[in-house]
């Protein structure tokens, strides 16, 4: 017998009592097809502007930084503010989304714009978020050459552009738009829900920011 | 690892004598408890999302082969490796020959409590493959030579003096003046150290805290973003997941993320929450090629259909721990293996069994705490309790206590020899007691008397005197 | 006779320790039940609650127990302890013990329902929100674990001590937390238990309170054990005899 069948016969010994092989399989397949919400708190279940408030205020309170700014023209500036008041190298890293590749990256000249994956040599990164979550303050990025993960994880700095419109109230409607976006039971390889930069209490509880991944995350919301 | 369990008892007493360590759980009676209280303060939704989380893994216990077929049909589907693994050592194979067939020599590991269950490091190094521990705490206790002291802060145990004092002595290049006595510092070593190893690796290693059926996804939920460089940098990313994991669909996911980080860390969310599905897309400009899943059984499917299926939804939050009055005192070590607190009480028994771990289900004074706080609310001391149902059927427990515990059910099984034994030797027991009206020391009451006072008993019996009142009273009436 | 008829009898399940150990509980028990418009009686077919046997894994002498203790109580409306952990015990452990057995669970289930620890009895069945006792000083109450967890009670004794006048509650850090009693766990693993009740018996010094109080006897013993080992001053006392006003008795422990 294969491990595999061997482990099954285990689990459908144990189950024997569990009512019948069709009932169990029918349950099975509705919850698959039809995923139920589940309880939801009302803490993100807001307006519009009450939400992307929201979203900000929770981003903020996991120290990240937010911004908002009104059009994704203003993004390179809200860029380069931060890099400024950081005292960061006038240098990006980008993948291949669309907006980001559309904005007006060359108005601030001195601005150098790197593309693809991170190589471990950036100091700040760019990336455009598919949803924020406004309960938490969470980013979701997907990966892919549009917004590769190299540049959630390598860089120091880590900006996020998010739009106003794809702040959603839960977690569980994001994952709604997941399965519009990529299909149901499709994925990305990777969906990287990120809530504020990487921190560690491993040393006698002591949070620190900065473990292994970014030391500061920026949040821009456009909208 | 070598399985300390049977001898509980002189563990502890090492551990209350250890200064350091005693000194280092004062970091879990403080911060854990309070951060997570207030997390819990401020959701209202907090104990029906725990309801909500309890039936999901009910449901999908219930149905675990069904749900695990649907999960291997994703990842396969999304270009992924299912392997079957009956017991540890079926699992440490897999993950040798992957390492083989890939020529991998060195391997980085997120934090998972499953690669100490089969202790993979030891079997990996032996086999020349240098496994290293990207976790912070995992790092730590690496060096030290040490396992994990808690399921979620692995290295609870150790204060900052000693982690400075292991960092000189295994990073040979550290400059004397160099200041490293501050988490701070010793941190942005450790960083520093571990990001060129991300990219040396051939193979990352990391556990899941959830597989989700309906997207042949494995989560992991981690702070510090090593487990994310872990999968992402590597050739070739194996998850190494115990079958219990499993959750049905991605909501279903999302209704138990809301109460792992809370009960965990006391945060909303933990910062990084990662899906991972299969390895790199065409045109994808990063992440592995090769994505492989063990799917570890090593006891679980013998536990279904039993008093202890329930432990099946514990999501390893470290919660029942950091609320254990028992783990407080002694820290997780002194337990004898993987799993420390309360949960380990109940599933380390039934993964090592109740002759070596019995102890452990026998020390806790069944406070409750640990079934309060758990955001799966499982019943621990009920399990704790039919483990010492099991122990006394098979005669397990010591025969002092056996006897002890006989005599005494066969005066409470008799009111009329329970009457008459207590009205005739709590008098006895009450003169003894003398003017203080206490004992400092009693015959076979030692372990009360070490280290406490026993309060001596009255003269009499509230029954003897109840039955004198109740004389009196019929008197006057009549 | 006949002013007593329409009271609801209760039966005081008085729990071997405050039998053994402190009697004064019991009758403080009594006078707390009977002053809340109830008549007591108190059978003497009782014994234990059979805890140690279960908390043992002994089952089969658990349930002869727990057969002897229902049918010593079939008689009355209601069964109150003077403990949190006994009426735990008598509340909602003996159900599960004989569940499916045709003969006993509706009994047990029967039995169970009229259990109460007699703090909770007084104020949430009963209505009482006030004693006539007073001056007790500065106390501090300890959770004992089973009351608080099993059966809720945290605000009835707070409750009723704040309405003694001359009383002041000094609430100590982690009043919720376990002394280390534990039943036989103390003198199964007693180094544990006394790291535990040292942690116990510092909070209960910082307080400031010169009385212990709380609602289960095995707690109360372990706690004024240490304090007395440890030379403190603070007298331990069940709560129902501050709220009964019967305090002539020594604290547990004795006094100094």
């Amino acid at each position: 017998m294969s491990p595999r069948d061997a482990i099954m016969t285990n689990i459908r010994g144990a189950l024997a009592a569990g009512g019948s092989d069709e009932a169990r399989r029918k349950a099975v397949e509705a919850r698959l097809s039809r995923p139920p919400k589940g309880v939801i708190p009302a803490r993100g279940q807001l307006d519009d502007e009450a939400r992307v408030e929201l979203f900000c205020e929770m981003a903020r309170r996991v120290t990240a930084s937010v911004v908002r700014v009104r059009s994704h023209d203003r993004v390179p500036k809200a860029v380069s503010e931060y890099l400024r008041a950081k005292n960061l190298p006038s240098s990006i890293r980008i993948g291949d989304d669309r907006r980001l590749k559309s904005m007006p990256w060359d108005k601030f000249g001195s601005l150098e714009v790197r593309r693809g994956p991170s190589d471990g040599f950036d100091e700040t990164g760019v990336s455009h978020a598919l949803a924020g979550i406004a309960e938490t303050g969470t980013v979701a990025l997907a990966s892919g050459k549009d917004n590769p993960t190299t540049i959630n994880f390598l860089p120091e700095h880590h900006i996020v552009v998010v739009d106003a419109k794809d702040i959603s109230g839960d977690l569980e409607s994001v994952m709604g738009r997941v399965r519009k976006k990529f299909g149901k039971g499709e994925m990305p390889r990777t969906l990287n829900l990120i809530t504020g930069p990487s921190r560690s209490g491993d040393i006698e509880q002591k949070i620190i920011l900065g473990a292994h991944g970014p030391r500061a995350v920026h949040v821009i919301v456009v909208g | 690892m070598q399985i300390t369990s049977p001898a509980f008892k002189q563990n502890a007493r090492h551990a209350l004598d250890d200064a350091q360590l005693q000194k280092a759980l004062g970091n879990v009676r403080g911060g854990f408890i309070d951060k997570r209280q207030k997390a819990v303060d401020a959701l209202p939704e907090f104990d029906a999302l725990r309801d909500s989380a309890r039936d999901i893994k009910n449901h999908t216990l219930e149905n675990l082969d069904l749900y695990l077929e649907a999960y291997e049909k994703q990842v396969t589907a999304a270009g992924g490796h299912v392997h079957w693994a009956e017991t540890a050592a079926d699992a440490r194979r897999i993950v040798l020959d992957i390492c083989r067939m890939t020529n991998a020599r060195t391997v980085t590991k997120g934090k998972s409590m499953i690669t100490e269950e089969i202790e993979l490091n030891d079997f990996l190094e032996a086999a020349g493959i240098q496994p290293i521990e990207t976790d912070l705490g995992e790092y730590i206790i690496q060096l030290r030579g040490e396992h994990p002291s808690h399921i979620i802060a692995p290295a609870v145990h150790v204060n900052k003096e000693q982690v400075e004092a292991d960092f000189r002595r295994v990073h040979n290049h550290l400059a004397p003046d160099r200041d490293l006595t501050e988490p701070e510092t010793l941190l942005d070593e450790a960083r520093r150290i571990l990001r060129a190893k991300y990219f040396e690796a051939d193979v990352g290693i990391t556990g899941a805290n959830f597989l989700v059926a309906e997207t042949g996804s494995s989560i992991i939920v981690t702070n510090e973003g090593n487990g994310d460089l872990t999968q992402l940098l590597p050739r070739v990313h194996v998850v190494l997941a115990s079958i219990e994991k499993i959750v049905p669909t991605l909501n279903d996911a999302s209704q138990i993320l809301r109460v792992l980080a809370r009960s965990a860390t006391g945060q909303d969310m933990s910062v990084y929450t990662t899906l991972s599905t299969g390895p790199k897309r065409n045109g994808d400009p990063d992440g592995p090629e090769q994505y492989h899943v063990i799917l570890l059984d090593n006891g679980r499917s013998s536990m279904l259909g039993t008093e202890f299926q329930e432990m099946l939804r514990c999501i390893r939050c470290g919660a029942c721990m950091n609320h254990c009055p028992v783990y407080h005192a002694i820290g997780g070590h002194a337990y004898g293996w993987v799993y420390p607190g309360p949960m380990g009480a109940v599933l380390t028994p039934a993964l090592i069994g109740i002759d070596k771990g019995g102890h452990l289900p026998n020390a806790s004074t069944f406070c409750g705490r640990c079934e309060a706080v758990c955001p799966m609310k499982i019943p621990l001391p009920k399990m704790m309790r039919h483990w010492r149902e099991k122990e006394f059927e098979r005669g397990l427990n010591p025969a002092t206590q056996r006897y002890g515990l006989g005599i005494w059910a066969w005066f409470a099984r008799r009111p009329w020899a329970y009457n008459l034994a207590t009205s005739l030797g709590i008098p006895v027991l009450g003169m003894l007691g003398g003017r203080n009206r206490r004992f400092s020391w009693l015959p076979l009451a030692g372990g009360w008397t070490r280290h406490r006072d026993l309060p001596a008993p009255d003269s009499r019996t509230f029954r003897q005197q109840w039955r004198e009142r109740d004389a009196i009273k019929q008197g006057a009436l009549s | 006779m006949n002013a007593t008829s329409d009271r609801p009898k209760v039966g005081l399940f008085v729990t071997c320790l405050v039998d053994l150990f402190r009697p004064v509980v019991g009758f403080a028990a009594v006078k707390l039940i009977e002053d809340a418009g109830c008549q007591v009686d108190v059978p003497m077919a009782q014994t234990c609650c059979g805890q140690p046997a279960y908390n043992s894994g002994d089952r089969a002498d658990t349930r002869a127990i727990a057969e002897n203790t229902i049918r010593a109580f079939e008689g009355f409306d209601y069964v109150v302890a003077p403990s949190g952990s006994c009426a735990g015990m008598l509340k909602k452990h003996y159900p599960a013990l004989f569940k499916g057995d045709p003969a006993w669970e509706a009994r047990a289930k029967a039995f169970s329902a009229k259990v109460h620890e007699l703090v909770s009895f007084l104020v949430d069945v009963r209505g009482m929100d006030r004693v006539t006792a007073a001056n007790a000083g500065a106390v501090t109450y300890h959770d004992s674990c089973s009351g608080l967890r099993e059966l809720g009670i945290k605000g009835q004794p707070r409750a009723l001590l704040s309405s003694m006048a001359g009383t002041e509650i000094r609430e100590m850090r982690d009043p919720d937390v376990c002394c280390g009693f534990g039943g036989t766990f103390c003198v199964k693993y007693p180094d544990i238990s006394n790291a535990t009740v040292e942690q116990k018996t510092g909070c209960i010094e910082a307080s400031g309170a010169k009385t212990l109080l709380a609602g289960d006897l095995g707690c109360l013993m372990n706690m004024a054990g240490k304090l007395k080992r440890q030379g403190s001053r603070v007298e331990a006392r069940h709560v129902a005899e501050v709220l009964a006003g019967m305090t002539d008795t020594a604290p547990i422990g004795g006094k100094g």
